[in-house]
């Protein structure tokens, strides 16, 4: 009969991770403190397999202000105005549970928004299923966006747009990825380091419960207690009525100057952001756990400290301000509890019952986290697949083959979901979902904010790099037509098990990709996010990195483009380079062939950037400016004109170049009579 | 100067555009917080859109018990102009104050499109400066925006011409509701006229170029309407 | 002591969450599915021991505020 497996192997610590934890306190861990390091070191917390690449994007733009490694990013956008903006991944609890998967996904990413001083003003959600076909799918679909929809419109923030995909391998790892969006003044802009000894933490908003609480608690016994295992909920599930209320006595906490810093709650609850305030800060926190406001009974240290209960904020006050802030949160109907207080020196220090339960470096939970290196290889198929292209042949049907095309879901009219979200709240959508990048403009000023989420799992599969940098480019693209220069990113870097070394191999390619496309095109990276383990089975994802673009202009275009208001009698430009032979990883490809091989062209990334810049002039002068992508130019000409209600007539006999993929096109309707000057 | 109370429940999330919207029609409107009982000074009231207290037990049961609802009810009565939109709508009704209610839409789902409304009406503080047959595009933002009645109230709403908007297609032809809508009512109002209930968003009609500025006929009735405080 | 409210959509009145269940059942297969009405059920529990007074201001609670009278009925059922 083997012995159980040691407490930090049951929590997910390899020996050598445990052995770190040794070292940095100098003794064996209490129960509470090896809790603690078990969730703080997990790869989705702690990023060790991917951290050693990560410092290959840059932020050192002029206008960046917070780059990567804060709550979200912040840009500025002049005259006081600034943005603030995070993506982030739900994917392993929305096949759990797709609604409150998909909703306290939302949640979260809100939450890191207004946690920097910004009031959140887009949603947009990049998604992942498996083939329509299969009537699960059709379940994790439609619980996924009835949870962003139900999220989302009762939180009061317009869900603004996203794209969809659709292929086999995420059909037991769907990816549901969030972006979101917040505006602030420079004055309200906070962050998270605590300061000021004698200064308060006060926890705001729901009462901590169970929620989130997985595996075996090594603080009741040492064994898996079956009976304390069913009282834990392993779905989270959101309030957005309390995330509204929270994110009103948030600003207004901001706009009466009452907070010195603030942190939200997310993964590892109050352990990391106690943390987290405290070694931002460089200070130390002591911290009552008999303080925090409980929704159940009978909670052990462990268990609230690692609760992952929603809708919660962790803001440090000045000791002067406190009642009023108590005050102010019980008119809003938030409950909040005084649970801790800023020391001097670097510890954290954790009571129950009178008990110290922990004390640690709070800087150790993320600072010295591992760091792993993990072995990479080229996969030994990729060559064979890049042998593969698909075959193309002399002559089809055009019109059957486009109208093929169109009946993907991929590529078919995707208004049925997001009709579903409320994308017209605040009365600054320009360009809703259904165009190519949406606009927003910023009242009171003659500012606009563009974002597009693109992301394209099968070519990224057939060639990381290549494909990485066609999406930061399509992506610029994609705002570029609504009249705004590319301004920053944030990205979403979904891939497999870290541990083999050719899932590995994607992502250090698709990084290298990805940041020598943002550097050519000149966007800051300001953040972002990685999920890895995305695998079942053995079986991992097709690697998939989506590119989260915010575009800026001021001032914002008069008229922007948009897909239905091309008239009849205006003429077709087609800009940028033509090939005819792009296929591999194409709508065509797939939907037509079934093929998935060949090797996607390069990008060339001194042509996109002219061919971007050429968009966002054209854009303030055009009614039509659409992205050329999935399905090729027959596909971009079909949406514009089934949108506009006219009709098109191409003189070009290829079939191939209407067809193809190839990147960095754009196509302009040209009003009969409008004077434009052919440039480059 | 007129000032227009625009009430704020917790959940409530339109209240900004309400006053955006009002402020570019030219007149001024206060933001009200639901516990406040004195609203002595307005002129009118609007209920915004939104999830007030989240839309919980049903959507307004718990906002028609805020203390503001007790002058809400006064204004209701001494004939002064009450404005419901969408989550407002479904507020009064809850209330009592408007009859009917407000359940979930036919096909199950959030809808957020522009759709198109005929006029029936100008005897109500919606629709003073509209014409009747006035095919107006507005948007609808609602999960909960099917109108139901029971049979007799829907009679009666009709016989005495208290239905104000009703949703139509774009040539104003008379297709279904996007909703379910018993009798395609996107508005309503009370036997006086000064209260009124509508589905649609005109706040967010109100400028061409979010898409349509058909909302602004609808809210300069309000606006028309408010009765200025007696000295 | 301890009630469960039960509430249910009013007869002739549209139950969209209904008519949709009943045809996502037929489609399902059972052809023997007529109407389906939604409603829903609320413990509520009180303090005291008198069933009876418990019982008629529970009434009071559907009426004021737990059921809409105008597109609901209810029930109360006093549990053991």
């Amino acid at each position: 009969m083997s012995p159980d497996p040691p407490p930090h192997q049951q929590l997910g610590m390899t020996d050598t991770e445990y052995g770190g934890v040794v070292d940095i306190l100098g003794r064996k861990p209490e129960p509470a403190e090896l809790a603690m390091y078990s969730v703080m070191w997990s790869e989705h917390c702690s990023y060790k397999s991917s951290r050693a690449w990560l410092g290959r994007f840059r932020s050192d733009h002029p206008w960046v202000v917070l780059g990567p490694g804060e709550n979200a990013g912040v840009v500025d956008l002049g005259d006081g105005w600034l943005a603030a903006l995070r993506i982030e991944s739900h994917n392993h609890p929305s096949f759990v549970e797709p609604y409150q998967g998909a909703a306290t996904g939302v949640g979260g990413i809100l939450r890191d928004i207004f946690t920097m001083g910004a009031r959140p003003v887009g949603v947009w959600d990049p998604l992942r299923l498996g083939p329509l076909a299969e009537a699960h799918n059709r379940y994790l679909f439609s619980g996924v966006v009835a949870g962003i929809a139900g999220y989302g419109n009762a939180v009061g923030v317009p869900t603004l747009g996203g794209e969809v995909e659709f292929a086999d391998r995420f059909s037991q790892n769907p990816l549901v990825n969030v972006m979101a969006l917040g505006l602030m003044r420079r004055e309200q802009l906070v962050t998270r380091a605590a300061s000021g000894v004698g200064n308060r933490a006060i926890l705001l908003g729901a009462a901590t419960g169970r929620d989130g609480i997985g595996g075996a608690s090594i603080l009741a016994s040492a064994s898996f207690d079956e009976e304390s295992g069913a009282k834990r909920p392993s779905v989270q599930v959101g309030d957005p009525f309390e995330e509204k209320k929270l994110i009103e006595t948030c600003l207004e906490l901001y706009e009466r100057g009452l907070v010195v810093a603030i942190q939200d709650l997310g993964a590892a609850g109050i352990s990391c952001a106690t943390a987290e305030c405290a070694s931002g800060g460089g200070m130390g926190m002591d911290v009552d756990l008999d303080a925090v406001h409980l929704r159940e009974s009978g909670m052990n240290a462990g268990e609230i400290l690692m609760s992952e209960s929603q809708e919660r904020m962790l803001a440090v006050v000045r000791p002067d301000d406190v009642e009023e802030v108590l005050r102010l949160a019980e008119t809003r109907e938030v409950e909040a509890s005084v649970i801790g207080t800023i020391t001097d020196g670097d510890v954290l220090r954790v009571v129950k019952d009178g008990t110290t339960v922990a004390a640690i470096p709070a800087a150790s939970l993320s600072e010295d986290a591992p760091l792993y290196r993990r072995p990479i290889e080229q996969p030994e198929s990729l060559e064979r697949r890049w042998a593969d292209p698909p075959i193309v042949p002399a002559g089809i049907d055009l019109g059957e083959t486009l109208l093929r095309l169109l009946d993907d879901p991929v590529l078919g009219d995707r208004s049925w979901i997001y009709e579903q979200y409320d994308h017209m709240l605040f009365l600054s959508t320009i360009v809703e979902p259904g165009n190519d990048g949406s606009l927003m403009r910023i009242k009171g000023t003659d500012k606009g904010l563009a974002v597009s989420t693109d992301g394209d799992s099968l070519r990224c599969y057939l060639d990381p790099r290549r494909s990485a940098e066609r999406l930061v480019c399509e992506a610029a693209l994609n705002v570029a037509v609504t009249g705004s220069v590319p301004y920053a990113v944030v990205d979403n870097l979904n891939f497999g098990n870290p541990e083999k070394p050719d899932v590995m191999w994607q992502f250090v390619e698709t990084v290298e990709g990805m940041a020598t496309a943002c550097e050519a095109l000149e966007v800051p990276v300001v953040g972002g996010n990685v999920s890895f383990y995305n695998e079942t089975d053995g079986v991992d994802i097709y690697p998939a990195p989506v590119v989260g673009m915010l575009g800026f202009c001021d001032p914002i275009p008069g008229a922007p483009p948009r897909l239905d208001r091309a008239e009849a009698g205006s003429e077709v430009w087609v800009v940028g380079p033509e090939r005819g032979d792009d296929f591999a990883g194409s709508a065509y490809a797939t939907v037509v062939l079934d093929h998935l091989g060949g090797r996607p062209a390069a990008a060339d990334l001194a042509t996109a950037f002219l061919v971007t810049r050429h968009a966002a002039r054209l854009a303030g002068d055009l009614p039509v400016v659409h992205d050329i992508s999935a399905g090729g130019l027959a596909v971009a000409l079909a949406e514009v004109c089934i949108r506009s209600g006219v009709g098109v007539v191409v003189g070009n006999g290829d079939w191939r170049l209407m067809l193809d993929e190839a990147p960095h096109r754009f196509l302009a309707v040209v009003p009969d009579g409008a004077d434009l000057e052919a440039t480059e | 100067m007129s000032r227009v109370a625009v009430a704020l429940f917790p959940g409530t999330n339109c209240e900004q555009d309400v006053v955006y919207a009002l402020d570019l029609l030219g007149a001024e409107a206060d933001l009200v917080w639901h516990r406040e009982t004195d609203l002595s000074g307005a002129a009118g009231i609007v209920l915004p859109g939104g999830f007030a207290h989240g839309d919980y037990l049903r959507t307004g049961a718990i906002a028609r018990f805020s203390p503001i609802m007790q002058e809400v009810e006064r204004f209701a009565v001494a004939g002064r102009p009450v404005l419901g939109i969408c989550n407002g709508f479904q507020i009064l009704c809850e209330a009592g104050l408007l009859p009917g209610a407000l359940v979930a839409n036919r096909d199950l789902r959030f809808i957020c499109r522009p759709v198109h409304v005929r006029v029936e009406t100008t005897g109500s503080v919606l629709t003073r400066h509209a014409e009747v047959g006035a095919v107006l595009r507005i948007p609808l933002n609602s999960y909960e925006g099917n109108y139901v009645a029971p049979p007799q109230e829907l009679d009666s709403l009709e016989r005495t011409g208290r239905v104000v908007l009703r949703y139509v297609d774009e040539r104003g032809e008379a297709t279904g509701s996007p909703n379910g809508s018993a009798n395609r009512i996107a508005a309503i109002t009370n036997a006086t006229g000064n209260v009124a209930g509508v589905m649609p968003h005109p706040e967010r009609a109100v400028e061409d170029v979010l898409g349509s500025a058909d909302g602004r006929v609808l809210l300069e009735s309000f606006v028309a309407s408010l009765q200025p405080v007696p000295a | 002591m301890r009630f469960l409210v039960s509430i249910s959509r009013r007869d002739g009145l549209a139950d969209p969450e209904g008519a949709t269940t009943a045809r996502a059942l037929r489609d399902l297969g059972y052809d023997e599915v007529g109407d389906v009405h939604f409603g829903r059920t609320i413990l509520v529990e009180v303090s005291g021991d008198d069933v009876d007074t418990a019982r008629s201001r529970i009434d009071e609670m559907c009426r004021r505020l737990l059921a809409n009278p105008v597109i609901e009925d209810f029930t109360i059922e006093a549990l053991p």
